[in-house]
């Protein structure tokens, strides 16, 4: 008979049996080891109908295509830029994908984006040797001027970003800051007022830090209500 | 490299504040000192400022005296950059990083003559002590200079000699309870100086650390006078600057030498 | 003389007592604390990460790499020189291929996870201390693993089996045999078995279960010192 050995939101390491019998599907972050399934890596237990999936709660950050991501310039060579993604793999922004003016080649690209720049870009394409390319076209992609970079974990941003958003916008809206998170935990916050910054920090930290524990929203409301003495609208769904 | 961080850092300097909300003078809370680390160790210790940890640990052997002072003891203070507390040190033998690191920590306590390196003498022109300090960042979130320096003080004022036995041979499973011979009215303390801009900071953190002009570290006695003077850094300074800096070091060494016990 | 009653009168299918922590080197990316004892690892991992020199890279899979030292003060004895010794290579290479099997190369192609084990006081026993250290500061990393690894040395003694030598016992006058074992708890196979001295072989395999057992035990803590860290101060969850 199949039996479930972890309740969904337990914490779970790599190898711990979570269930036993044939009824229950191996998700991801799971596998299947003869009759049980185990878990592959630290994570939080997700039941999923039959499927026992689990939400990493660590690992560094693997390109995807698609994801729009915060890296910096590290190399410039004659075809375009390398940026550095916090991630093993580093992206290439080639000359045509830099942006709307028309770059000739032979041309000092330094003008453009210069080493320790950041900027906001979106990934288009990681193939199967994890070459990375990235594109500045598009709404939002933009190199990045002032304010703060900080660096969350990855497999956090989720939950900072909220359902549709509504995390990260009820702590812009309490602190007054302008905050971008990139998919590979990289994110950019600023504020004229330093005090309000480092409170945006503290809470995108916060968040990330307590991302697996229930009342999230709740905590997260109250710790900037606290902090900033105002009372805090929130549309945050899902808690 | 970022030239916005440096930017960055400067603009809340001028409204009183850094990237943690410290003032430029503050120190990280808390400041953790922990004597015994390494019950192997002659004397061991533990310092903790903010996230920044390094351990420092004393080991004694008996050897020949240097030929140029037959009837005093040795002494060596070695550094390694542990590759575990920092993803930029890399594996191998010591860098110039760590050398600097080393000759600072060794500056300090050499110069303020705080042992009493005639009293390690065993067999005049034969055997002496010999006293080895090690220290090594656990984490570096910043300030390993000071943290080590600390680290290393507080190792060498727990430090006990192991037992000699006939032929003066070292047991080291036996230690004894005689501590070194220290002069406690040296107390010597190191505080590491920064500049940026205008600005004057003590305890960086690692992102402070990356845009920073110059440096300058202090070495204090308990009575006030200085022992040892280094200034690091690619900016030159004027003599304003120096002494300012200095006094700063000065006055701040006061603060962290409430966690000497 | 046959080995009757323990140097430090523990029973001889009793370790000594241990310790984990998990996450204490923030600035890694995983980090765990092992204490066996007197015998104190750390651990620290990095990565994946870019691996460099370059052409040590592999296109088809990723690279473990694992380093074990012994700070300078760290022994009973004499200073250790800093550096690399033949010893604390080959430590360094039984390490990594204690750890190998549980984890999944394929996932990072040219890219590099780096284990560091560092012991600022040893008393024995410390590739164990340092593999059961490493394996909870690589699931602290999030690497994708198929299982714990979990680490201690058996042996005997004039005969009689017993788990987790002292250094006093390993320099014991008698017929000793020291044997450092790794096992995998999930499918209870060995990872790493060496053996030093004179042992009959229906003692040595006595030794090889008495040491399952109790590396069983030594998965249960790493587990639970994983699972703490994500505890909030004063959450009952």
């Amino acid at each position: 008979m199949s039996k479930l050995l972890i309740k969904d939101k337990e914490i779970t390491v790599p190898g711990e049996v979570l269930a036993e019998g044939m009824d229950y599907l191996p998700g991801i972050g799971t596998y299947r080891e003869g009759q049980t399934i185990r878990a592959s890596r630290i994570g939080l237990v997700n039941i999923d109908g039959r499927a026992i999936k689990l939400i990493p709660l660590a690992g560094r950050y693997e390109p995807k295509r698609g994801d729009t991501i915060i890296g910096f310039i590290k190399e410039i060579i004659m075809s375009g830029w390398l940026i550095d993604l916090d991630s093993p793999y580093h992206a290439m922004l080639s000359l045509k994908d830099a942006g709307s003016e028309y770059i000739a080649k032979g041309a000092d690209l330094t003008k453009y984006y210069t080493f320790g720049d950041y900027v906001v870009c979106k990934i288009t394409q990681v193939t199967t040797q994890k070459l990375v390319d990235v594109t500045m076209k598009g709404p939002g992609l933009r190199k990045l001027y002032g304010g703060r970079i900080i660096k969350i974990n990855t497999h956090k941003v989720p939950r900072v970003i909220g359902k549709k958003g509504s995390m990260v916008s009820m702590v812009k809206q309490a602190t007054g800051s302008k905050v971008i998170v990139g998919q590979n935990g990289t994110t950019w916050v600023q504020n004229d007022d330093p005090k309000m910054e480092l409170l945006t920090v503290k809470t995108i930290e916060k968040i990330a830090e307590e991302s697996h524990i229930s009342g999230l929203t709740d905590r997260i409301k109250k710790f900037l209500e606290k902090e900033t003495g105002k009372k805090v609208e929130t549309k945050v769904e899902g808690e | 490299m970022n030239a916005d961080l440096k930017k960055h850092v400067l603009e809340l300097l001028g409204k009183d504040t850094r990237l943690d909300g410290r003032k430029a003078l503050d120190f990280r809370k808390p400041v953790e000192v922990k004597v015994g680390i390494s019950k192997n160790a002659e004397g061991s210790c533990q310092v903790t400022m903010g996230e920044t940890v390094v351990m420092a640990g004393i080991k004694l052997a008996v050897e020949k005296p240097y030929p140029d002072s037959p009837d005093a003891g040795c002494l060596m203070v070695n550094a390694e950059l542990l590759p575990m507390s920092n993803p930029e040190f890399e594996s191998g033998p010591p860098g110039i990083q760590a050398i600097e690191l080393a000759r600072l920590v060794d500056r300090g306590i050499r110069e303020s003559k705080i042992i009493d390196m005639k009293k390690l003498a065993i067999i005049p022109g034969e055997k002496v002590w010999s006293v080895m300090i090690d220290v090594l960042p656990i984490n570096d979130a910043g300030n390993l200079f000071d943290t080590a320096a600390l680290a290393a003080l507080v190792a060498l004022k727990s430090a006990v000699f192991p037992k000699l036995e006939e032929g003066e041979v070292v047991n080291y499973k036996e230690k004894t309870t005689k501590k070194l011979p220290l002069d406690l009215k040296k107390d010597t303390l190191s505080v590491t100086v920064w500049k940026i801009g205008k600005h004057f900071i003590v305890d960086p953190i690692t992102d402070e650390e990356k845009v920073m002009e110059a440096r300058i570290t202090v070495a204090t006695l308990a009575d006030g006078n200085l022992c040892a003077l280094q200034k690091g850094g690619d900016t030159p300074l004027t003599t304003d600057e120096v002494m300012k800096m200095i006094d700063i070091g000065i006055e701040k060494t006061k603060e962290l030498r409430k966690y000497l016990k | 003389m046959a080995y009757t009653k323990r140097l430090d009168k523990r029973k001889f299918d009793e370790p000594r007592e241990m310790e984990a922590k998990v996450g204490i080197i923030p600035r890694a990316d995983g980090s765990a604390m092992f204490r066996m004892g007197n015998t104190i690892a750390y651990a620290a991992v990095y990565g994946p990460r870019s691996m460099f020199p370059r052409f040590l890279q592999d296109p088809q899979r990723g690279t473990l790499r694992c380093h074990y030292n012994m700070m300078p003060f760290s022994s009973g004895g004499e200073r250790v020189r800093p550096g690399p010794s033949r010893r604390s290579r080959e430590i360094s290479m039984i390490t990594e291929k204690a750890l190998l099997p549980v984890i999944d190369l394929s996932h990072f192609p040219n890219a590099v996870v780096d284990v560091f084990v560092e012991l600022p006081q040893t008393d024995s026993g410390t590739r164990c201390a340092g593999i059961t250290a490493a394996a909870m500061a690589l699931a602290d990393a999030g690497i994708v693993m198929k299982d714990l690894v979990s680490s201690i040395s058996v042996g005997s003694i004039d005969g009689q089996v017993l788990v987790d030598l002292t250094y006093d016992e390993e320099a014991y006058e008698g017929v000793v045999a020291d044997i450092p074992v790794a096992y995998l708890p999930g499918s209870e196979k060995l990872t790493l078995l060496q053996m030093d001295g004179i042992v009959a072989k229906d003692i040595l395999k006595k030794a090889i279960e008495l040491g399952k057992k109790t590396c069983k035990d030594i998965y249960e803590l790493q587990k639970n010192a994983l699972k703490e860290k994500f505890k909030i101060k004063g959450d009952s969850k």
